[in-house]
């Protein structure tokens, strides 16, 4: 049996137990204990990562560089400079006698190569240490190259993914207000927290369109310098993935005045909900007849496709382990749609009130659970006799030596999830993935096949003998 | 664009003219030791620094080999960069020890615990002073900042480190240490396959063919079952010989040196068997160690594959190919390439040794003058080359598939990472069976490339 080590326990709730609900999250990830998470330079990496005629470079050693090439699939309607991985890749003697010089010839030399409208300089890990003055470098060079030079406070150590979305969100903010001359439409918004992964900014950008809603930028799939630029002129921020862009959100209340809504565009509700509420905002007559028109067309197109679908899951019951947890309440909302039972549901970097508000919406016995590991999710899939794990390449050989269906909701994905046709594109993908009929031959799926849910951790023992 | 018309030219600069690196053709250290870690029976990778280097090293490996890669980190916060990651490593190990029960941890530490200074061979003293008499897994710590070269170095010195913490003398066995560099699973099972054939009796470090392609599951497993025994590795000192495969690790410090300074294991140092000349090198290597000629089966695979070099000879002759990768595994594909009648235009790796030349030339037949061999290199200077020089066709991993897009010319997919497609750790380069694959694979997508560039399009070859 999987043990849970004890630094790990109160991080982890399961509903309808005797307890009240304190659940503990926002810490650092235990020594040794195989988190799922990254460190800051991946929080920021991953949401500057889509702004496409930006250079990013990153300040360090290769390894970085090299596993966050092309590493989204944030697709670019124009420039696709951001799919490129540029390092500075630090040698020893770098690191001995300090990387400023070859930073500035880097930047100098990659400026004048490609041509970026700004260019972000991520600190890694090394830079914090060795002493390189970035800011210092970026202000140099900025000045002999005439374009944005912006360094990311991004050292992986100094604290966890979060810090790293909020280094993101503070070198967005020195772009943003840069363009004044902007004049945005009475009724128009920014985009915040959505990557454009195969293409899901556009769907949503289509339905603000639809709506009579101007976009004036989009934080960041497929984002431009420019439209940062002048983002402080929209009338509103609506925000999804909301740990990491609400930081930027209120900033720009705070300084720009701009009121923000958080929502998200996974499933039926949560996207219509979406809508309505920033037509609601905006209090115009013309746009809520919009958006009722745009539900009711989206709603009852994809409706008859949802139920066919349904009446092959209905019952069936799933883990859900994704990144941030805003993502996890749309999932199970969606999940019900299909008649699928959320039976373990937990984040890398839920806050409190995320947790509790998750579990407000899930079903009694469900397990909460944050910054798990490998060995806990396997033993609380178990223990749950799920069919379906909801997560990231990560955890997908779990899912799949396990005998459990899989569904890959993170930003590597290839199919848009986002909107109306996303929640049509996750069905397919969920009922392709438990209804495959190569499930016959997993020997942990036969063992587990037509037993109930076993109640507690030896789900597959107790199969096996029983 | 066919390149099949462009004259090729001799580029004249030899090293690349960007300072920075622009799509890296290499990984980081610790990387390569995980992977070596994850070869070993039991054993689990720590990864001493940030959560992230863990993190990003198991996403990396997973896409690639689809199987679990559970890799823990000492988790490093800013105070531990300030004071050291004594504390740290020591609940690591001892949350390992809970959870995972391994029979080891391999240790590798990365930029930030190298730069602060941390001393984990006194930690690891340390720790294992403090649990005396009581029962703790093998500990291995292999020194792996990324500055510090790359994967491949990360790979050679995490062997290394595992044969000195591990081995032993003693009296000798008679068995045969095989080093086989990093190769993909199904590599690994053909040698195990070969070594049998020839009745040796071995031990391979390290051993992934099963922990990282392994079965679908009944019970779901804390480590994947496979790996070369820690017992195994305890017995290395005692081997009559030890095998490298990696004609670059000839006079360098690795695993097969110090087995033969430290214990007098003979070490032979031999190319990745890829291609008819080097592979009936290595069968010649095993007929003298074993004293048994080559088994009936392999006479007929390598007789087989002439045969089938024959076949295709035509689709191939003169046809221009950039080879890129790990030093070793580039320098035995390209002269694979020159025994077939092709030309390995460019041969490039990301790692910066100085020796890369020397090893790559040391593979080529004569006539082979207008190659260019640059090492330091990434895809964007490669990308930069072979639109000025031409070629025909890419071969390595699927991160190739940049220049593939962008000069319109197949890719060939070999190697580490394959991330776009699946099966990459079943992808057999070596052996007769392997350059068999290899072969048709080349031949196959130079056709097929023909065939859609063609406005007829040929329905017999």
């Amino acid at each position: 049996m999987i043990e849970i080590l004890d630094a790990r326990k109160d991080q982890i709730f399961k509903k309808g137990s005797e307890e009240t609900f304190n659940m503990a999250c926002d810490k650092v990830s235990v020594a040794g204990s195989v988190s799922q998470r990254a460190c800051v330079f991946c929080g920021s990496r991953v949401v500057l990562y889509p702004i496409a005629d930006a250079l990013h470079l990153i300040h360090g050693p290769v390894g970085c560089a090299a596993y966050t090439w092309d590493i989204r699939g944030s697709l670019s309607s124009g420039p696709e400079l951001h799919r490129l991985s540029f390092s500075t890749d630090l040698r020893e003697e770098e690191v001995i006698y300090g990387g400023e010089n070859k930073l500035y010839a880097a930047l100098t030399e990659l400026i004048a190569a490609y041509r970026p409208k700004a260019a972000f300089v991520y600190a890694t890990c090394i830079v914090g240490l060795i002493g390189d003055d970035v800011q210092a470098v970026c202000r140099k060079v900025a000045g002999e190259q005439g374009i944005d030079v912006i360094p990311v406070h991004s050292e992986g150590f100094r604290g966890t993914k979060k810090d790293g979305y909020k280094a993101a969100c503070e070198a967005l903010f020195q772009l943003i207000g840069t363009d004044d001359k902007w004049v945005a439409a009475p009724y128009s918004i920014n985009i915040l927290g959505d990557f454009n992964l195969a293409g899901e900014t556009w769907i949503i950008k289509e339905y603000y369109q639809r709506m009579g809603v101007e976009v004036v930028s989009c934080m960041t799939g497929d984002g431009r310098v420019d439209e940062i630029r002048r983002a402080h002129r929209a009338a509103m921020n609506v925000v999804q993935c909301s740990g990491s862009m609400t930081y930027l959100a209120k900033m720009m209340e705070r300084d720009y005045g701009i009121p923000c809504e958080r929502v998200s565009y996974f499933g039926i509700e949560d996207t219509a909900d979406a809508l309505y509420r920033v037509a609601r905002r905006f209090n115009n007559t013309g746009i809520l007849k919009n958006t009722e028109e745009l539900v009711r067309r989206e709603v009852n197109r994809i409706y008859p496709e949802v139920e066919r679908y349904r009446k092959d899951l209905e019952g069936k019951k799933a883990a859900i382990y994704v990144g941030g947890s805003f993502k996890a309440f749309s999932l199970v909302k969606a999940l019900r749609h299909l008649g699928i039972r959320t039976a373990m549901v937990g984040s890398q970097t839920g806050n409190r009130e995320d947790y509790e508000y998750l579990e407000e919406i899930c079903d009694e016995g469900t397990i909460i659970v944050d910054d798990t590991n490998p060995l806990e999710l396997s033993r609380f899939m178990s223990e749950k006799n799920v069919d379906l794990l909801i997560g990231g390449v990560k955890e997908r050989p779990i899912a799949y030596k396990m005998g459990v269906a899989f569904c890959d909701h993170n930003h590597e994905r290839k199919e848009a999830l986002a909107g109306f046709e996303g929640m049509i594109n996750f069905c397919r993908e969920v009922h392709g993935s438990i209804t495959s009929p190569v499930w016959q031959f997993s020997p942990a799926k036969r063992l587990r096949a037509g037993k109930e849910e076993v109640g507690d951790e030896n789900g597959f023992r107790k199969a096996a003998n029983g | 664009m066919r390149t099949d018309s462009v004259k090729p030219r001799t580029v004249k600069k030899t090293a690349p003219s960007f300072v920075s690196t622009r799509n890296a053709c290499k990984l980081c250290a610790p990387l390569g030791a995980s992977l070596v870690f994850r070869g070993i029976e039991g054993c689990v990778p720590l990864i001493h620094g940030s959560q992230g280097c863990a993190t990003y090293i198991r996403r990396y490996v997973i896409s690639h080999f689809k199987e679990p890669m559970d890799i823990a980190s000492s988790n490093f916060s800013e105070t531990t960069a300030i004071f050291g990651g004594a504390g740290n490593l020591r609940i690591a190990l001892d949350n390992l020890m809970s959870q995972y029960k391994p029979s080891a941890v391999g240790i590798a530490s990365t930029c930030l615990s190298e730069t602060i200074g941390d001393d984990v061979r006194s930690y690891l003293a340390q720790y294992k002073a403090a649990k005396k008499g009581e029962e703790i897994p093998a500990l291995i710590h292999a020194s792996t900042p990324s500055y510090r070269g790359t994967h491949m170095e990360g790979y050679h010195e995490a062997v290394r480190a595992t044969v000195i913490s591990l081995a032993a003398g003693g009296p000798r066995s008679g068995r045969l240490n095989v080093v086989p560099g990093f190769l993909s699973a199904a590599d690994l099972r053909h040698l195990k396959e070969i070594l049998d054939d020839f009745q040796l009796s071995y031990t391979m470090l390290p051993d992934y063919s099963e922990t990282l392609d392994g079965e679908a599951w009944s019970d779901y497993r804390k480590l994947s079952p496979g790996g070369t025994p820690v017992a195994s590795i305890r017995a290395m000192g005692r081997s009559a010989a030890t095998i490298q495969l990696g004609k670059s690790l000839a006079a360098t410090d690795t695993a097969a040196s110090y087995l033969e300074e430290k214990f007098g294991v003979k070490a032979e140092t031999l190319g990745i068997p890829i291609g008819i000349g080097e592979t009936d090198r290595f069968f010649r290597a095993l007929e003298k160690i074993s004293g048994a000629a080559m088994p009936k089966k392999y006479e007929k695979e390598r007789g087989r594959l002439v045969d089938a070099y024959i076949d295709g000879h035509k689709a191939v002759a003169g046809k221009r190919a950039v080879v890129y990768g790990e030093a070793d595994f580039v320098a035995s594909m390209a002269s694979f390439l020159d025994e077939i009648g092709m030309v390995p235009a460019l041969c490039a790796t990301g790692a910066s040794t100085g020796k890369f030349r020397e090893t790559v030339s040391a593979g080529l037949a004569a006539h082979q003058k207008d190659i260019i061999i640059r090492e330091d290199s990434d895809f964007e200077d490669m990308l930069e080359i072979c639109r000025d020089i031409g070629v025909d066709i890419i071969i390595g991993n699927s991160k190739g598939y940049y220049l593939a897009k962008n000069l319109n010319i197949p890719l060939v997919r070999a190697g580490f990472p394959i991330h776009d497609r699946i099966g990459g750790q079943r992808i057999l380069h070596v052996g007769y069976e392997g350059t068999q694959q290899l072969f048709d694979r080349i031949v196959n997508a130079l056709i097929a490339h023909k065939q859609r560039s063609s406005a007829i399009g040929y329905s017999y070859i």
